[in-house]
Order: structure tokens, then C-alpha cells, then sequence
């Protein structure tokens, strides 16, 4: 066994095994550490495949940035794990068998030698994928990019038109009437007679 | 490194309408809340800018551009033209609907054009990334849709199944793509099927990445048994919603089959013909008889769906050009039909009044005659009554079954159809001999009825008339 295998057995348990905890642990927050263990490996494996840069980005946005917000997010709710789990059991059966159907017809294809189609040559070490990404980024895949943004254009568009309401019945301050206001509006002087002393 | 400006001229109708949907996105902001028929009629006139520059490329002839990942043929060309079609109706029939329940916003139709956009993209897409990215679109812009109603839980429960199940969905449709991917070194569906001329022998991991593709597909088109999600979308969404959802998506998801299983994968036919067939037998037998028990109107119409899924499916896994354009023809003409079906449940419903249950239709004939022999000729072309062009089209899919000697599978089909027409009939008992049982007001609309009383006609018209129609779609298999 070379390195470079060891390597991919290493990480590739790593993710097995993390993948797994995340549907497994009772805790959410537990699940959505365990599911940043789970990104980091993949990442790893990335790293051997010589995707350097989506490696990085995995790395840098989803562990980053999405998780630990996702993190703050399950911390937040009170999220009642009893009621999720309800009719486990009563699933249990059918969808274990067709997992296991599944399984092992994966199992038979890949046994089978259907993918043994030969390593590919590794890239020089000049070779940066990040260079060749940016090349045909905005070149050859401009369309797809283009609808790349549309499409977190209409999740932008949803979000908003699904959560913002105006409230009529709140109290807020206008700053700009606070700052315009002149003595008139906050003192009243009342003219009164003296009383008289006897 | 050389750059060669990608030919812009096919994608006109795609940045057409993504600039409009921009401009109503833009100018619903300053628009009060009274004036929001301004947004409506932004965007049909963004539909009709679509349509028209769609048509204007119409005798370009076969023409691909952005590296070979996008193409604009006769069969693009017809489709696009009925999805503007038929979304312009569905935004006619909801406009009421959406006034009287206070979701009568801008964002509601910016949704709605950029779910166009996202379908005008599958239709022509001409690389798996090109359409996954489409169809992500189309997804992501129905997702919302559904919720739209915040204040209704039933929508939102709609919505998160929809989610779960699309995402899944996604998820099976990538990982089949991906295999492919890995096989052949390409995503583009021309470089696929050259892959497929030269090594025909390495079929064991093709088929393995097929069986994922025929998944993803069979969700999104609501074939059994990936139909989990469509009852409770129809019924949960706001019925104006359902129309959208129901009509032109099916359309775009015709396309998408025709361009991954027939242009890419079509050197497999004879390995996805048999997975075809187990969908449109199950799709035929679970959609008819499951109908029977609804006593919900919009319920009732999705498992109809599902049955007129089978039917479709028929004429592609019939494997000829006869069969494609059949089912062409076949889901035009479904969206045609199920835009007016669903049109009516809008026209029926007010304020405080959904008129989404069968017995909401009772007496139909008595209160409103005209109406009532609209939805009489709809309900006969779902069921395939001769004199509607229901009929045609069933009849032309169940020949390009025969013709391929699936004999068996054509009488399979024909039976079915004699128990959905059970459950398509009772509407018009309900409508003609029975008692009303409500007195709510059918309010009345010049533009509403106008194009449902067109749209109703369209079901006889097309009947006497199929051949302009039929010979669009074989041209546009054939070219």
C-alpha cells in the first residue's frame, strides 16, 4: 500500500464514520460538529484528487462560514429531538431493506470492474487549478455562471418575500423627527399668578 | 489564451426575460399597493416579449452556442412558446384570487418569470450542467411559490415536503450525472452520445449512472413511485400556485427527458425502455385508482397527474420519433387542459371560499350553465372522450405504442383510462344532477372569462383541427 492510499483509507473512514454520527447523535449541536468533521475530510480527499482549490473552498466557506452560522442557528431553537424520532421504529424495517437493496447493488456494480477504467496522469507540479478554474470561468462557462447568480438572485428574492413583515402595531423612533425637535415641542411654559400670601 | 464571443443571438429570449424580471423585481418598489396591477401587467408583457422573440428565431434552424452547452432548435422553439403560453394564462386565472387573499404582490410574479427563465433554460439546455442549473431555477423559484401564503400552514408543510423530496431529487439526478460525467469526460449531451457510439461494450456503470439520472427524472415528474410529494403540493399550495406548478413544469420536464434519455442517453434505449415502462404501469395504476377516493377537488387532479405522466411516458419509452412527438403533443396538450381545470377552481373560489371540494361543484349546471359546459369539455379531454382532444392525444401515444408491438401495454393503458374516466365523470354528475349546495357569487371578470371560455372551446377546436399542432411537434422531433 502507498502513502497516497493510506491517506485516502485515513480520511475516507473519517468521513464514513462522521457522515454516520451526524444522523446518529442525539445532540443537534453534536451532529453539526460531527457534520464539519465530515466537510474536513472530504476536503482532504479533494486535496488528493488535486482539486486544491475547491479543497480550500470547502473548507473556507462551508466549514467557515455556513456550519458555524448553521451552528448558531441550532443553538438558537429548541429543538425537540423526541418529536423527530417519533415512528423511527415503524420506519425502520422498510427503509433499512432498501438501503440494503441498495447497498449491495452498488456493491455488485463496483465489484464488477465496471469503473477500473485506469488511473488518471497526475497534473505537473507547475499545474494550478486554480488558474485553469479562473480561465474558463467567465470564458467558457460564462452562461452557467450567469445562472449561478439568478439563482441566488430568486434565493435572495424567496427569503425575503417569505419572512419580512411589516408589523403595524410596533412602536419605533424616527430619528430624523427626534433630531428636528426644538424646545416648543418638549416645554411648555405656563403663566400662572403668583399666589397671593395673606 | 483566446476568447471567442459566444453567439448570443439563441439566448435572446433568455436575457430578455431575465432584464424584464429584473425591471419588475425593480419597479414593484415604488409602486403603493393599489397600483400593483402594474407589476401584473409588466409581466405579461415580459411573457409576450418572450414569446415573441422566441418566434423570431423560430426559422433560424439548429443553432448551439456557450461551447455547445446551449441549443436552439424547432423543438425549443415550439416548447418555449407554450410555456409564455400557458404561464400567461395561469397568471390571468390567479390575478382575482391573489387580490381577495392579500398575496397579490410583485414578488409573486418575479417568482414566477424567474421559474420561466429557469424552464426556458432546461429547454435548452444542451449540457447536463446547463440543465441541472435550469432546473435548480425552476426548483427554487417553485419552493417559494408554494410557501407564498405564510399565514397558511397547510402551504408551508406543502413547501417543506416539496424541499425535502426536490433536494433528494437533486441529489440522485447529480450523482447519476456525475457517473456519466466520469465515464464519458463530458458534460456536454453531443460529446455523451458520441461516448456512447464508441464504447457501446462498457454498459454495466452507464446503466448504473442511468438508473440514478431515471430517478431524479421520475421525482421531479411525479412518476410512481417518487409521486410522494405531489398530492400534498397540489392540495397545500394556493390553488393559483398549483396551476403554475402543475402546467407549465411539465412542459419544461418533458424537455429535459427528451434532451438527457433521448439526444444524450438515446444508445441506451434499450435499457432505459424497461425501467420506463415499470414507472408508466405503476404511475397508470396508483394515479387512476388512488383518484377515485378523493373528495378533494385539487387532490383529485394531482393524482391525475400522475396517471397522465404514465401516459406520457408511453410515447417516449415507445422509442421512435412518432412516439416523441406524440408525447409532445400529449403534454402541451395536458397543460392546456389542467391550466383550464384548475382555472375553474379559481374562478368558483372568493374571498373565505376555496371551492376545492367535489361538492363545491354540485349544481354547477343550475347556477351557472356556460361555465359548467366549460369544465364538461375539460373534464371529458382529461378523460379522452372522443370530441375533445383529449382523445387525439391518448390516441396518438397508444399508436406509437402499437406500432412498437407493446401490446399488452397499450391495453394496460386503455383499461386505466376506463377507470380514470370514472372518477372525471362524477365531476360532471355532480355539475349536472345534483342539487347545489352552496349559493356563493361567481364573480365576474371580461379578461377571465374571455380566456377560459377560450381555453375551454380549445378542447373542441383542437379535436376537429389537430393536424396544425401534430405536425409542429413531428417537425420539431424531426428537424
Amino acid at each position: 500500500m502507498t502513502f497516497q492510499q493510506l491517506v485516502f483509507f485515513l480520511f475516507a473512514a473519517v468521513t464514513t464514520l462522521s457522515a454516520l454520527r451526524v444522523i446518529t447523535v442525539r445532540n443537534p449541536v453534536h451532529a453539526a460538529l460531527f457534520l464539519v468533521l465530515t466537510f474536513f475530510s472530504c476536503a482532504a480527499l479533494w486535496m488528493l484528487l488535486e482539486a486544491e482549490f475547491l479543497a480550500i473552498a470547502l473548507v473556507l466557506v462551508y466549514v467557515g462560514a455556513v456550519m458555524v452560522l448553521f451552528l448558531f442557528v441550532v443553538m438558537m431553537l429548541d429543538i425537540n429531538i423526541a418529536r423527530l424520532r417519533e415512528g423511527f421504529a415503524g420506519y425502520l424495517p422498510v427503509g433499512a431493506l432498501v438501503a440494503l437493496i441498495m447497498v449491495s447493488e452498488m456493491v455488485l456494480v463496483i465489484v464488477s470492474g465496471a469503473f477500473d477504467t485506469g488511473a488518471p496522469e497526475p497534473a505537473p507540479a507547475t499545474y494550478s487549478n486554480t488558474e485553469a478554474l479562473g480561465e474558463v470561468l467567465y470564458t467558457d462557462y460564462v452562461y452557467q455562471f450567469e445562472i449561478a447568480a439568478v439563482i441566488l438572485l430568486v434565493a435572495i428574492v424567496a427569503a425575503i418575500a417569505l419572512t419580512l413583515r411589516r408589523r403595524t402595531r410596533t412602536k419605533y423612533q424616527n430619528p430624523a423627527q427626534q433630531v428636528s425637535v426644538d424646545r416648543d415641542d418638549r416645554v411648555r411654559l405656563v403663566k400662572m399668578k403668583p399666589e397671593e400670601r395673606d | 489564451m483566446s476568447f471567442a464571443m459566444p453567439d448570443l443571438i439563441p439566448v435572446m429570449p433568455e436575457i430578455a426575460v431575465l432584464a424584464m424580471a429584473c425591471v419588475v423585481l425593480l419597479a414593484d418598489l415604488f409602486l403603493k399597493d393599489e397600483q400593483r396591477n402594474v407589476s401584473y401587467y409588466l409581466a405579461q408583457l415580459t411573457l409576450l416579449i418572450g414569446l415573441l422573440l422566441t418566434l423570431n428565431l423560430a426559422n433560424e434552424g439548429s443553432r448551439l452556442s456557450f461551447g455547445d452547452s446551449v441549443i436552439n432548435d424547432q423543438m425549443a422553439t415550439l416548447l418555449k412558446s407554450f410555456i409564455f403560453i400557458v404561464t400567461a394564462i395561469g397568471f390571468v386565472y390567479s390575478r382575482r384570487y391573489l387580490k381577495e387573499r392579500g398575496i397579490f404582490k410583485g414578488e409573486y410574479y418575479v417568482l414566477g418569470l424567474f421559474g420561466v427563465l429557469g424552464m426556458m433554460v432546461m429547454v435548452s439546455s444542451y449540457s447536463f450542467l446547463t440543465l441541472y442549473l435550469g432546473l435548480e431555477l425552476l426548483s427554487l423559484s417553485q419552493y417559494a411559490l408554494v410557501a407564498f401564503n405564510r399565514d397558511s400552514s397547510r402551504a408551508s408543510e406543502a413547501a417543506m415536503k416539496y424541499f425535502v423530496l426536490g433536494a433528494i431529487a437533486s441529489g440522485m439526478l447529480l450523482y447519476g450525472m456525475s457517473i456519466l460525467y466520469g465515464m464519458s469526460g463530458s458534460l456536454d449531451i453531443i460529446e455523451v452520445s458520441n461516448y456512447l457510439i464508441r464504447e457501446l461494450d462498457n454498459d454495466v456503470a452507464l446503466i448504473f449512472g442511468l438508473s440514478f439520472v431515471i430517478v431524479g427524472l421520475a421525482f421531479k415528474l411525479g412518476a410512481v413511485p417518487f409521486h410522494m410529494w405531489l398530492p400534498d403540493v397540489y392540495q397545500g399550495a394556493p390553488t393559483s400556485v398549483t396551476l403554475y406548478v402543475g402546467t407549465a413544469p411539465k412542459i419544461a420536464a418533458f424537455a429535459i427527458v427528451m434532451r438527457l434519455l433521448v439526444e444524450g442517453l438515446g444508445h441506451l434505449h434499450g435499457d432505459w425502455q424497461g425501467m420506463l415502462i415499470i414507472l408508466a404501469v405503476l404511475s397508470l395504476t396508483v394515479g387512476n385508482f388512488i383518484a377515485i377516493a378523493q373528495t378533494n377537488i385539487k387532490r383529485m387532479l394531482a393524482y391525475s397527474t400522475i396517471s397522465h405522466v404514465g401516459f406520457l411516458l408511453l410515447g417516449i419509452l415507445a422509442g421512435t420519433s412518432q412516439g416523441y412527438a406524440a408525447s409532445m403533443f400529449y403534454a402541451i396538450v395536458y397543460a392546456l387542459t389542467a391550466a383550464g381545470a384548475f382555472g375553474m377552481i379559481l374562478l368558483l373560489a372568493n374571498k373565505d371560499f376555496e371551492a376545492e371540494e367535489l361538492d363545491d361543484f354540485k349544481g354547477l349546471g343550475e347556477r351557472h350553465p356556460w361555465f359548467a359546459f366549460l369544465m364538461l369539455l375539460l373534464m371529458f379531454s382529461m378523460a379522452g372522450v372522443p370530441l375533445t382532444v383529449g382523445f387525439y392525444a391518448k390516441l396518438s401515444v397508444l399508436s406509437a405504442v402499437v406500432r412498437v408491438e407493446l401490446y399488452w401495454l397499450a391495453i394496460y393503458a386503455v383499461l386505466m383510462s376506463v377507470v380514470g374516466a370514472y372518477y372525471y365523470l362524477r365531476v360532471i354528475k355532480l355539475m349536472y344532477f345534483d342539487k347545489p349546495l352552496t349559493n356563493q357569487p361567481i364573480s365576474q371578470q371580461w379578461d377571465m372569462n374571455l380566456v377560459l371560455s377560450i381555453n375551454g372551446l380549445l378542447m373542441l377546436v383542437l379535436f376537429f383541427l389537430p393536424g396544425g399542432l401534430m405536425s409542429l411537434c413531428i417537425k420539431a422531433i424531426n428537424f
